[in-house]
Protein backbone atom coordinates (compact mmCIF):
# COMPACT_ATOMS: atom_id res chain seq x y z
CA UNK A 1 0.00 0.00 0.00
CA UNK A 2 1.60 3.22 -1.14
CA UNK A 3 1.55 6.02 1.41
CA UNK A 4 3.77 8.59 -0.23
CA UNK A 5 4.01 8.47 -4.01
CA UNK A 6 6.68 10.37 -5.90
CA UNK A 7 5.96 10.16 -9.61
CA UNK A 8 8.27 11.21 -12.46
CA UNK A 9 9.42 14.30 -10.64
CA UNK A 10 11.68 16.74 -12.46
CA UNK A 11 13.12 19.83 -10.88
CA UNK A 12 15.06 22.60 -12.51
CA UNK A 13 15.96 26.09 -11.41
CA UNK A 14 16.02 29.02 -13.83
CA UNK A 15 18.43 31.71 -12.92
CA UNK A 16 19.40 34.53 -15.27
CA UNK A 17 18.16 32.65 -18.31
CA UNK A 18 20.28 29.62 -17.46
CA UNK A 19 18.40 26.44 -16.62
CA UNK A 20 20.05 24.05 -14.22
CA UNK A 21 18.51 20.60 -14.05
CA UNK A 22 18.71 19.25 -10.52
CA UNK A 23 16.47 16.18 -10.50
CA UNK A 24 15.40 14.11 -13.48
CA UNK A 25 12.55 11.63 -13.52
CA UNK A 26 12.55 10.63 -9.86
CA UNK A 27 9.91 8.06 -8.87
CA UNK A 28 9.56 6.37 -5.51
CA UNK A 29 6.78 4.70 -3.53
CA UNK A 30 6.96 4.69 0.24
CA UNK A 31 4.75 2.59 2.52
CA UNK A 32 3.38 3.72 5.87
CA UNK A 33 5.83 3.12 8.73
CA UNK A 34 8.78 2.78 6.43
CA UNK A 35 12.14 4.43 7.14
CA UNK A 36 13.89 5.57 3.97
CA UNK A 37 17.37 7.05 3.70
CA UNK A 38 18.44 9.14 0.76
CA UNK A 39 22.18 9.05 0.25
CA UNK A 40 24.40 10.58 -2.37
CA UNK A 41 27.34 12.89 -2.87
CA UNK A 42 26.90 16.57 -2.15
CA UNK A 43 25.18 18.46 -4.93
CA UNK A 44 23.12 15.46 -6.04
CA UNK A 45 19.83 17.09 -5.14
CA UNK A 46 19.04 15.14 -1.96
CA UNK A 47 18.01 18.29 -0.12
CA UNK A 48 16.03 19.46 -3.13
CA UNK A 49 14.12 16.18 -3.15
CA UNK A 50 13.33 16.56 0.55
CA UNK A 51 12.22 20.17 0.04
CA UNK A 52 9.93 19.02 -2.76
CA UNK A 53 8.31 16.46 -0.47
CA UNK A 54 8.05 19.08 2.29
CA UNK A 55 6.43 21.42 -0.21
CA UNK A 56 8.99 24.14 0.44
CA UNK A 57 9.90 24.08 -3.27
CA UNK A 58 7.58 23.29 -6.15
CA UNK A 59 8.12 20.44 -8.58
CA UNK A 60 8.81 21.44 -12.17
CA UNK A 61 6.91 18.45 -13.51
CA UNK A 62 5.56 15.21 -12.15
CA UNK A 63 3.75 14.92 -8.86
CA UNK A 64 4.00 13.96 -5.20
CA UNK A 65 1.02 12.48 -3.36
CA UNK A 66 0.63 11.77 0.33
CA UNK A 67 -2.28 9.42 1.05
CA UNK A 68 -3.59 10.10 -2.43
CA UNK A 69 -3.58 13.88 -1.94
CA UNK A 70 -1.39 16.09 -4.05
CA UNK A 71 1.37 17.95 -2.18
CA UNK A 72 1.21 21.59 -3.18
CA UNK A 73 2.74 23.54 -0.34
CA UNK A 74 4.32 23.07 3.06
CA UNK A 75 2.29 21.88 6.02
CA UNK A 76 2.61 20.36 9.47
CA UNK A 77 1.60 16.88 8.27
CA UNK A 78 5.04 16.77 6.62
CA UNK A 79 7.22 18.03 9.49
CA UNK A 80 10.89 18.73 8.83
CA UNK A 81 13.83 18.31 11.20
CA UNK A 82 16.42 20.74 9.89
CA UNK A 83 20.14 20.10 9.86
CA UNK A 84 20.89 23.17 11.96
CA UNK A 85 17.89 22.61 14.26
CA UNK A 86 16.29 25.99 13.36
CA UNK A 87 15.01 26.58 16.86
CA UNK A 88 13.97 30.16 17.53
CA UNK A 89 16.64 31.49 19.89
CA UNK A 90 14.36 33.93 21.71
CA UNK A 91 12.00 31.15 22.82
CA UNK A 92 12.67 28.52 25.47
CA UNK A 93 12.67 24.83 24.61
CA UNK A 94 9.08 24.58 25.82
CA UNK A 95 7.99 27.66 23.88
CA UNK A 96 9.63 26.39 20.70
CA UNK A 97 7.57 23.21 20.83
CA UNK A 98 4.54 25.21 21.93
CA UNK A 99 4.80 27.39 18.80
CA UNK A 100 4.09 24.28 16.75
CA UNK A 101 1.52 22.79 19.14
CA UNK A 102 -0.42 26.03 19.52
CA UNK A 103 -0.66 26.37 15.76
CA UNK A 104 -1.52 22.75 14.95
CA UNK A 105 -3.71 21.91 17.96
CA UNK A 106 -4.83 25.41 18.98
CA UNK A 107 -8.48 24.55 18.26
CA UNK A 108 -8.64 20.82 18.80
CA UNK A 109 -6.96 20.57 22.21
CA UNK A 110 -7.52 22.47 25.46
CA UNK A 111 -4.69 24.34 27.17
CA UNK A 112 -4.07 21.52 29.63
CA UNK A 113 -4.08 18.93 26.83
CA UNK A 114 -1.61 20.99 24.84
CA UNK A 115 0.70 21.31 27.84
CA UNK A 116 0.51 17.57 28.39
CA UNK A 117 1.23 16.93 24.72
CA UNK A 118 4.27 19.25 24.73
CA UNK A 119 5.68 17.55 27.82
CA UNK A 120 4.99 14.12 26.34
CA UNK A 121 7.00 14.99 23.24
CA UNK A 122 9.82 16.51 25.27
CA UNK A 123 9.86 13.34 27.36
CA UNK A 124 10.11 11.28 24.20
CA UNK A 125 13.40 12.95 23.31
CA UNK A 126 14.43 13.13 26.99
CA UNK A 127 14.50 16.90 27.05
CA UNK A 128 11.77 17.75 29.55
CA UNK A 129 14.44 18.60 32.15
CA UNK A 130 15.58 21.53 30.00
CA UNK A 131 12.15 22.87 29.10
CA UNK A 132 12.86 26.37 30.42
CA UNK A 133 16.30 26.70 28.84
CA UNK A 134 16.94 28.72 25.72
CA UNK A 135 18.59 27.10 22.68
CA UNK A 136 21.83 28.96 23.35
CA UNK A 137 22.09 27.30 26.75
CA UNK A 138 21.97 23.69 25.53
CA UNK A 139 24.35 21.55 23.47
CA UNK A 140 24.07 20.82 19.75
CA UNK A 141 22.73 17.33 20.34
CA UNK A 142 20.11 18.64 22.74
CA UNK A 143 19.04 21.30 20.24
CA UNK A 144 18.56 18.59 17.65
CA UNK A 145 16.49 16.58 20.13
CA UNK A 146 14.24 19.59 20.64
CA UNK A 147 14.03 20.00 16.86
CA UNK A 148 12.83 16.40 16.64
CA UNK A 149 10.35 16.99 19.49
CA UNK A 150 8.99 20.04 17.71
CA UNK A 151 8.51 18.05 14.51
CA UNK A 152 6.92 15.11 16.31
CA UNK A 153 4.62 17.44 18.22
CA UNK A 154 2.98 18.40 14.92
CA UNK A 155 1.87 14.76 14.75
CA UNK A 156 3.07 14.52 11.17
CA UNK A 157 2.02 11.83 8.72
CA UNK A 158 5.60 11.73 7.58
CA UNK A 159 8.75 12.97 9.25
CA UNK A 160 11.40 14.50 6.99
CA UNK A 161 14.91 14.69 8.39
CA UNK A 162 17.46 16.80 6.51
CA UNK A 163 20.88 15.50 7.55
CA UNK A 164 19.69 15.66 11.14
CA UNK A 165 22.91 14.48 12.73
CA UNK A 166 25.35 15.99 10.23
CA UNK A 167 26.59 18.75 12.52
CA UNK A 168 27.09 16.53 15.57
CA UNK A 169 30.11 14.67 16.89
CA UNK A 170 30.23 10.88 16.47
CA UNK A 171 29.18 9.95 20.01
CA UNK A 172 26.28 12.37 20.17
CA UNK A 173 25.25 11.20 16.72
CA UNK A 174 25.13 7.57 17.87
CA UNK A 175 23.00 8.53 20.87
CA UNK A 176 20.55 10.40 18.69
CA UNK A 177 20.37 7.61 16.12
CA UNK A 178 19.39 5.24 18.91
CA UNK A 179 16.85 7.76 20.15
CA UNK A 180 15.33 8.08 16.67
CA UNK A 181 15.16 4.27 16.25
CA UNK A 182 13.46 4.01 19.60
CA UNK A 183 10.93 6.74 18.78
CA UNK A 184 10.24 5.20 15.39
CA UNK A 185 9.58 1.84 17.03
CA UNK A 186 7.18 3.35 19.54
CA UNK A 187 5.28 5.62 17.18
CA UNK A 188 5.60 3.63 13.95
CA UNK A 189 6.42 6.88 12.13
CA UNK A 190 7.12 7.07 8.43
CA UNK A 191 10.47 8.77 7.95
CA UNK A 192 12.58 10.03 5.11
CA UNK A 193 16.10 10.94 6.11
CA UNK A 194 18.85 12.54 4.11
CA UNK A 195 22.32 11.45 5.08
CA UNK A 196 25.84 11.18 3.77
CA UNK A 197 26.84 8.65 6.38
CA UNK A 198 26.79 5.06 5.10
CA UNK A 199 26.57 3.44 8.55
CA UNK A 200 23.74 5.72 9.56
CA UNK A 201 21.81 4.85 6.42
CA UNK A 202 22.19 1.08 6.89
CA UNK A 203 21.51 1.18 10.62
CA UNK A 204 18.35 3.24 10.49
CA UNK A 205 16.58 2.46 7.25
CA UNK A 206 14.38 -0.18 5.72
CA UNK A 207 15.42 0.98 2.26
CA UNK A 208 18.29 3.13 1.07
CA UNK A 209 17.74 5.36 -1.95
CA UNK A 210 21.05 6.02 -3.65
CA UNK A 211 21.20 9.08 -5.88
CA UNK A 212 23.44 9.42 -8.92
CA UNK A 213 25.56 12.54 -9.24
CA UNK A 214 24.03 15.80 -10.42
CA UNK A 215 23.25 17.72 -12.49
CA UNK A 216 20.07 15.93 -13.54
CA UNK A 217 20.46 13.49 -10.67
CA UNK A 218 18.19 10.47 -10.60
CA UNK A 219 17.64 7.53 -8.33
CA UNK A 220 20.53 5.22 -9.11
CA UNK A 221 19.51 2.26 -7.04
CA UNK A 222 17.24 1.35 -4.13
CA UNK A 223 18.70 -1.08 -1.61
CA UNK A 224 16.59 -3.14 0.77
CA UNK A 225 18.02 -3.52 4.26
CA UNK A 226 16.57 -6.84 5.49
CA UNK A 227 17.68 -6.48 9.10
CA UNK A 228 15.42 -7.33 12.03
CA UNK A 229 14.36 -4.57 14.41
CA UNK A 230 15.22 -3.57 17.05
CA UNK A 231 18.72 -3.14 15.73
CA UNK A 232 21.77 -3.00 17.91
CA UNK A 233 24.80 -1.23 16.52
CA UNK A 234 27.27 -3.44 18.40
CA UNK A 235 25.73 -6.72 17.29
CA UNK A 236 25.38 -5.42 13.75
CA UNK A 237 29.04 -4.46 13.54
CA UNK A 238 29.85 -8.07 12.65
CA UNK A 239 26.51 -9.05 11.09
CA UNK A 240 26.90 -10.39 7.54
CA UNK A 241 23.75 -8.81 6.11
CA UNK A 242 24.74 -5.47 7.62
CA UNK A 243 28.21 -5.65 6.16
CA UNK A 244 26.85 -6.65 2.76
CA UNK A 245 24.45 -3.70 2.69
CA UNK A 246 27.22 -1.41 3.77
CA UNK A 247 29.47 -2.72 1.02
CA UNK A 248 26.74 -2.28 -1.57
CA UNK A 249 26.27 1.37 -0.64
CA UNK A 250 30.01 2.02 -0.57
CA UNK A 251 30.43 0.41 -3.98
CA UNK A 252 27.64 2.51 -5.41
CA UNK A 253 29.08 5.72 -4.02
CA UNK A 254 32.76 5.21 -4.63
CA UNK A 255 32.97 2.91 -7.64
CA UNK A 256 30.05 3.56 -9.89
CA UNK A 257 29.19 7.13 -8.96
CA UNK A 258 32.47 8.53 -7.86
CA UNK A 259 32.12 12.15 -6.82
CA UNK A 260 33.56 14.55 -9.36
CA UNK A 261 34.37 17.97 -7.99
CA UNK A 262 32.75 20.52 -10.26
CA UNK A 263 35.54 22.48 -11.92
CA UNK B 1 42.84 -18.90 40.73
CA UNK B 2 40.27 -20.12 43.22
CA UNK B 3 42.28 -18.68 46.01
CA UNK B 4 42.18 -15.33 44.36
CA UNK B 5 38.44 -15.45 44.00
CA UNK B 6 37.99 -16.54 47.59
CA UNK B 7 40.12 -13.77 48.81
CA UNK B 8 38.16 -11.32 46.81
CA UNK B 9 34.84 -12.60 48.08
CA UNK B 10 35.66 -13.08 51.74
CA UNK B 11 38.68 -11.28 52.96
CA UNK B 12 40.24 -13.54 55.62
CA UNK B 13 41.56 -10.76 57.76
CA UNK B 14 40.46 -7.19 57.60
CA UNK B 15 43.35 -5.34 56.09
CA UNK B 16 44.78 -2.66 58.24
CA UNK B 17 44.00 0.64 56.61
CA UNK B 18 47.13 2.31 55.43
CA UNK B 19 48.05 5.03 57.79
CA UNK B 20 48.30 8.44 56.35
CA UNK B 21 48.85 11.75 57.97
CA UNK B 22 46.25 14.35 57.34
CA UNK B 23 47.98 17.33 55.87
CA UNK B 24 46.08 20.46 56.54
CA UNK B 25 45.99 22.52 53.37
CA UNK B 26 46.40 26.23 53.87
CA UNK B 27 43.01 27.86 54.01
CA UNK B 28 42.19 29.62 50.76
CA UNK B 29 42.29 33.36 51.13
CA UNK B 30 38.77 34.40 52.01
CA UNK B 31 36.97 35.26 48.82
CA UNK B 32 35.34 38.67 48.63
CA UNK B 33 31.62 38.28 49.20
CA UNK B 34 29.22 39.17 46.45
CA UNK B 35 28.27 42.58 47.81
CA UNK B 36 31.93 43.44 48.17
CA UNK B 37 32.41 42.53 44.53
CA UNK B 38 29.45 44.64 43.46
CA UNK B 39 30.74 47.52 45.49
CA UNK B 40 34.18 47.17 43.92
CA UNK B 41 32.62 47.06 40.48
CA UNK B 42 30.56 50.18 41.11
CA UNK B 43 33.56 52.00 42.55
CA UNK B 44 35.67 51.08 39.52
CA UNK B 45 33.06 52.60 37.24
CA UNK B 46 32.02 55.61 39.28
CA UNK B 47 35.24 56.92 40.78
CA UNK B 48 37.20 57.59 37.55
CA UNK B 49 34.55 59.85 35.98
CA UNK B 50 34.09 61.68 39.30
CA UNK B 51 37.81 62.33 39.53
CA UNK B 52 37.98 63.57 35.94
CA UNK B 53 34.94 65.78 36.51
CA UNK B 54 36.43 67.31 39.67
CA UNK B 55 39.65 67.96 37.80
CA UNK B 56 37.77 69.55 34.92
CA UNK B 57 35.78 71.80 37.23
CA UNK B 58 38.98 72.82 38.96
CA UNK B 59 40.70 73.81 35.69
CA UNK B 60 37.56 75.59 34.54
CA UNK B 61 37.40 77.50 37.83
CA UNK B 62 41.01 78.65 37.41
CA UNK B 63 40.58 79.63 33.77
CA UNK B 64 37.37 81.59 34.31
CA UNK B 65 38.08 83.27 37.62
CA UNK B 66 40.01 86.12 36.04
CA UNK B 67 38.02 89.38 36.19
CA UNK B 68 37.55 89.76 32.42
CA UNK B 69 36.46 86.16 31.70
CA UNK B 70 33.65 85.89 29.16
CA UNK B 71 32.19 82.68 30.64
CA UNK B 72 31.14 82.17 34.28
CA UNK B 73 33.27 79.96 36.53
CA UNK B 74 31.60 77.02 38.34
CA UNK B 75 31.48 78.89 41.62
CA UNK B 76 29.64 81.78 39.98
CA UNK B 77 27.19 79.40 38.34
CA UNK B 78 26.48 77.90 41.74
CA UNK B 79 25.71 81.28 43.30
CA UNK B 80 23.74 82.61 40.33
CA UNK B 81 21.74 79.53 39.38
CA UNK B 82 21.58 77.58 42.63
CA UNK B 83 17.81 77.42 42.59
CA UNK B 84 17.78 75.92 39.10
CA UNK B 85 20.19 73.25 40.21
CA UNK B 86 18.70 72.06 43.47
CA UNK B 87 15.03 72.72 42.85
CA UNK B 88 14.09 71.39 39.43
CA UNK B 89 10.33 71.40 39.98
CA UNK B 90 9.44 74.90 41.25
CA UNK B 91 6.55 76.66 39.55
CA UNK B 92 6.16 80.41 40.09
CA UNK B 93 3.55 80.72 37.40
CA UNK B 94 3.71 82.68 34.14
CA UNK B 95 6.16 80.29 32.61
CA UNK B 96 8.71 80.70 35.37
CA UNK B 97 9.21 77.01 36.12
CA UNK B 98 12.05 74.71 37.15
CA UNK B 99 14.25 72.93 34.65
CA UNK B 100 12.84 69.54 35.65
CA UNK B 101 9.38 70.64 34.55
CA UNK B 102 10.80 72.08 31.32
CA UNK B 103 12.58 68.82 30.60
CA UNK B 104 9.31 66.99 31.19
CA UNK B 105 7.47 69.10 28.61
CA UNK B 106 10.27 68.48 26.14
CA UNK B 107 10.19 64.78 26.94
CA UNK B 108 6.47 64.73 26.32
CA UNK B 109 7.01 66.07 22.81
CA UNK B 110 9.81 63.57 22.26
CA UNK B 111 7.58 60.79 23.52
CA UNK B 112 4.88 61.60 20.97
CA UNK B 113 7.25 62.25 18.06
CA UNK B 114 9.56 59.36 18.77
CA UNK B 115 6.68 57.03 19.63
CA UNK B 116 5.16 57.71 16.23
CA UNK B 117 8.53 57.26 14.58
CA UNK B 118 9.07 53.94 16.34
CA UNK B 119 5.68 52.49 15.40
CA UNK B 120 5.66 53.74 11.81
CA UNK B 121 9.37 53.04 11.33
CA UNK B 122 8.98 49.40 12.42
CA UNK B 123 5.80 48.84 10.38
CA UNK B 124 7.10 50.40 7.16
CA UNK B 125 10.56 48.92 7.68
CA UNK B 126 9.04 45.45 8.06
CA UNK B 127 7.04 45.89 4.84
CA UNK B 128 10.01 47.16 2.88
CA UNK B 129 12.36 44.53 4.27
CA UNK B 130 10.15 41.79 2.87
CA UNK B 131 10.42 42.95 -0.71
CA UNK B 132 13.74 43.15 -2.50
CA UNK B 133 12.29 45.62 -5.03
CA UNK B 134 10.83 47.94 -2.41
CA UNK B 135 14.24 47.86 -0.74
CA UNK B 136 16.06 48.68 -3.95
CA UNK B 137 13.65 51.45 -4.86
CA UNK B 138 13.29 53.14 -1.52
CA UNK B 139 16.60 52.65 0.22
CA UNK B 140 18.55 55.32 -1.73
CA UNK B 141 15.77 57.83 -1.09
CA UNK B 142 15.79 57.08 2.63
CA UNK B 143 19.55 57.34 2.72
CA UNK B 144 19.30 60.86 1.28
CA UNK B 145 16.41 61.99 3.50
CA UNK B 146 18.21 60.59 6.52
CA UNK B 147 21.01 63.14 6.17
CA UNK B 148 18.72 66.20 6.12
CA UNK B 149 19.39 68.08 9.38
CA UNK B 150 16.38 68.26 11.75
CA UNK B 151 16.03 72.03 11.58
CA UNK B 152 15.87 72.02 7.81
CA UNK B 153 12.46 70.36 8.12
CA UNK B 154 11.14 73.05 10.46
CA UNK B 155 10.13 75.79 8.02
CA UNK B 156 8.34 73.24 5.89
CA UNK B 157 6.46 71.75 8.82
CA UNK B 158 5.57 75.21 10.16
CA UNK B 159 4.11 75.99 6.78
CA UNK B 160 2.20 72.73 6.72
CA UNK B 161 0.87 72.68 10.28
CA UNK B 162 0.61 76.47 10.87
CA UNK B 163 1.32 75.85 14.54
CA UNK B 164 4.45 75.46 16.62
CA UNK B 165 3.48 72.45 18.74
CA UNK B 166 2.75 69.91 15.99
CA UNK B 167 5.68 71.25 13.97
CA UNK B 168 8.11 70.45 16.77
CA UNK B 169 6.66 66.96 17.06
CA UNK B 170 6.85 66.50 13.31
CA UNK B 171 10.50 67.50 13.31
CA UNK B 172 11.20 64.89 15.99
CA UNK B 173 9.31 62.30 14.00
CA UNK B 174 10.96 62.99 10.67
CA UNK B 175 14.42 63.04 12.25
CA UNK B 176 14.16 59.81 14.17
CA UNK B 177 12.06 57.71 11.81
CA UNK B 178 14.85 56.97 9.29
CA UNK B 179 17.25 55.00 11.45
CA UNK B 180 14.34 52.96 12.86
CA UNK B 181 12.96 52.29 9.41
CA UNK B 182 16.25 51.44 7.74
CA UNK B 183 17.45 49.20 10.56
CA UNK B 184 14.14 47.34 10.73
CA UNK B 185 14.22 46.73 6.99
CA UNK B 186 17.77 45.39 7.18
CA UNK B 187 16.84 43.23 10.17
CA UNK B 188 13.87 41.75 8.34
CA UNK B 189 15.97 41.10 5.25
CA UNK B 190 18.46 39.21 7.40
CA UNK B 191 15.96 36.79 8.94
CA UNK B 192 17.46 33.36 8.23
CA UNK B 193 15.73 31.26 5.57
CA UNK B 194 15.30 28.54 8.22
CA UNK B 195 12.90 30.68 10.22
CA UNK B 196 10.89 31.29 7.05
CA UNK B 197 10.81 27.53 6.45
CA UNK B 198 9.65 26.86 10.01
CA UNK B 199 6.90 29.44 9.56
CA UNK B 200 5.83 27.93 6.23
CA UNK B 201 5.67 24.39 7.58
CA UNK B 202 3.58 25.63 10.51
CA UNK B 203 1.47 27.62 8.05
CA UNK B 204 1.70 30.79 10.14
CA UNK B 205 -0.36 33.59 8.65
CA UNK B 206 1.03 37.08 7.96
CA UNK B 207 0.04 38.42 11.37
CA UNK B 208 1.42 35.45 13.30
CA UNK B 209 4.63 35.61 11.26
CA UNK B 210 4.98 39.32 11.97
CA UNK B 211 4.62 39.01 15.74
CA UNK B 212 6.11 35.58 16.40
CA UNK B 213 9.04 35.49 13.99
CA UNK B 214 9.73 38.79 12.27
CA UNK B 215 9.69 41.21 15.22
CA UNK B 216 11.72 39.01 17.60
CA UNK B 217 14.18 37.98 14.90
CA UNK B 218 14.76 41.57 13.81
CA UNK B 219 14.67 42.93 17.38
CA UNK B 220 18.44 43.48 17.72
CA UNK B 221 18.40 45.57 14.53
CA UNK B 222 15.22 47.39 15.54
CA UNK B 223 16.71 48.38 18.88
CA UNK B 224 19.89 49.64 17.24
CA UNK B 225 17.63 51.87 15.14
CA UNK B 226 15.59 52.96 18.13
CA UNK B 227 18.71 53.87 20.06
CA UNK B 228 20.03 56.04 17.24
CA UNK B 229 16.53 57.46 16.84
CA UNK B 230 16.08 58.51 20.47
CA UNK B 231 19.46 60.26 20.39
CA UNK B 232 18.49 62.15 17.25
CA UNK B 233 15.09 63.15 18.68
CA UNK B 234 16.72 64.62 21.73
CA UNK B 235 19.08 66.58 19.49
CA UNK B 236 16.17 67.77 17.39
CA UNK B 237 13.83 68.79 20.22
CA UNK B 238 16.27 71.28 21.71
CA UNK B 239 16.92 72.88 18.35
CA UNK B 240 13.25 72.92 17.40
CA UNK B 241 12.15 74.44 20.69
CA UNK B 242 14.68 77.22 20.36
CA UNK B 243 12.80 78.33 17.27
CA UNK B 244 9.22 77.46 18.12
CA UNK B 245 9.17 78.75 21.69
CA UNK B 246 6.96 77.38 24.44
CA UNK B 247 8.06 76.01 27.76
CA UNK B 248 10.59 73.34 26.74
CA UNK B 249 14.23 73.17 27.73
CA UNK B 250 15.33 74.35 24.27
CA UNK B 251 13.34 77.53 24.53
CA UNK B 252 14.72 78.11 28.02
CA UNK B 253 18.26 78.24 26.61
CA UNK B 254 17.24 80.68 23.93
CA UNK B 255 15.44 82.83 26.48
CA UNK B 256 18.44 82.74 28.84
CA UNK B 257 20.72 83.80 26.00
CA UNK B 258 18.47 86.75 25.17
CA UNK B 259 18.65 87.93 28.78
CA UNK B 260 22.37 87.11 29.13
CA UNK B 261 21.93 84.50 31.85
CA UNK B 262 24.95 82.42 30.89
CA UNK B 263 24.96 80.47 34.15
CA UNK B 264 21.40 79.26 33.48
CA UNK B 265 22.44 78.09 30.02
CA UNK B 266 25.23 76.01 31.45
CA UNK B 267 22.94 74.40 34.01
CA UNK B 268 20.43 73.67 31.23
CA UNK B 269 23.18 72.06 29.14
CA UNK B 270 24.01 69.75 32.03
CA UNK B 271 20.32 68.81 32.29
CA UNK B 272 20.06 68.11 28.57
CA UNK B 273 23.20 66.00 28.59
CA UNK B 274 22.07 63.96 31.57
CA UNK B 275 18.58 63.37 30.20
CA UNK B 276 19.98 62.37 26.79
CA UNK B 277 22.34 59.96 28.50
CA UNK B 278 19.50 58.44 30.54
CA UNK B 279 17.28 58.10 27.44
CA UNK B 280 20.05 56.30 25.57
CA UNK B 281 20.72 53.94 28.47
CA UNK B 282 17.00 53.33 28.91
CA UNK B 283 16.45 52.27 25.29
CA UNK B 284 19.58 50.15 25.30
CA UNK B 285 18.52 48.48 28.56
CA UNK B 286 15.06 47.71 27.17
CA UNK B 287 16.74 46.39 24.04
CA UNK B 288 19.10 44.19 26.02
CA UNK B 289 16.15 42.82 28.00
CA UNK B 290 13.91 42.20 25.01
CA UNK B 291 16.57 40.69 22.75
CA UNK B 292 18.19 38.46 25.36
CA UNK B 293 19.01 35.20 23.61
CA UNK B 294 18.23 36.56 20.17
CA UNK B 295 21.51 38.17 19.27
CA UNK B 296 23.59 35.17 20.23
CA UNK B 297 22.60 32.53 17.77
Amino acid sequence: MTYLKIENVDKHFDRGGVRSEVLKDVSLDIAQGEVISIIGHSGCGKSTLLNLIAGLTEVSSGGIQLEGREVNGPGPERAVVFQNHSLLPWLTVYENVNLAVAKVFGRSKTGAERHHWIMQNLDLVQMSHAKDKRPTEISGGMKQRVGIARALAMQPKILLLDEPFGALDALTRAHLQDAVMDIQKRLGSTMIMITHDVDEAVLLSDRIVMMSNGPSARIGEVLDVPLERPRNRIELASDRTYLKCREAVLKFLYERHRFVEAG
Amino acid sequence: MTATIQRLVTPATPTVPAKADVIALPKPASRPSSWQKTLGHVAANVIPPLVVMALGLFIWEILCSTPGASLPAPSRIWTEAAELIYSPFFDYGQGDIGLGLRVLTSLQRVAIGFGLAAVIGVMVGALIGQSIWAMRGLDPIFQILRTVPPLAWLPLSLAAFMDAAPSAIFVIFITSVWPVLINTAVGVRNIPQDYHNVARILQLNQLEFFFKIMIPAAAPYIFTGLRIGIGLSWLAIVAAEMLTGGVGIGFFIWDAWNSSRLSDIIVALAYIGLVGFILDKLVSAIGAFVTRGTSAN
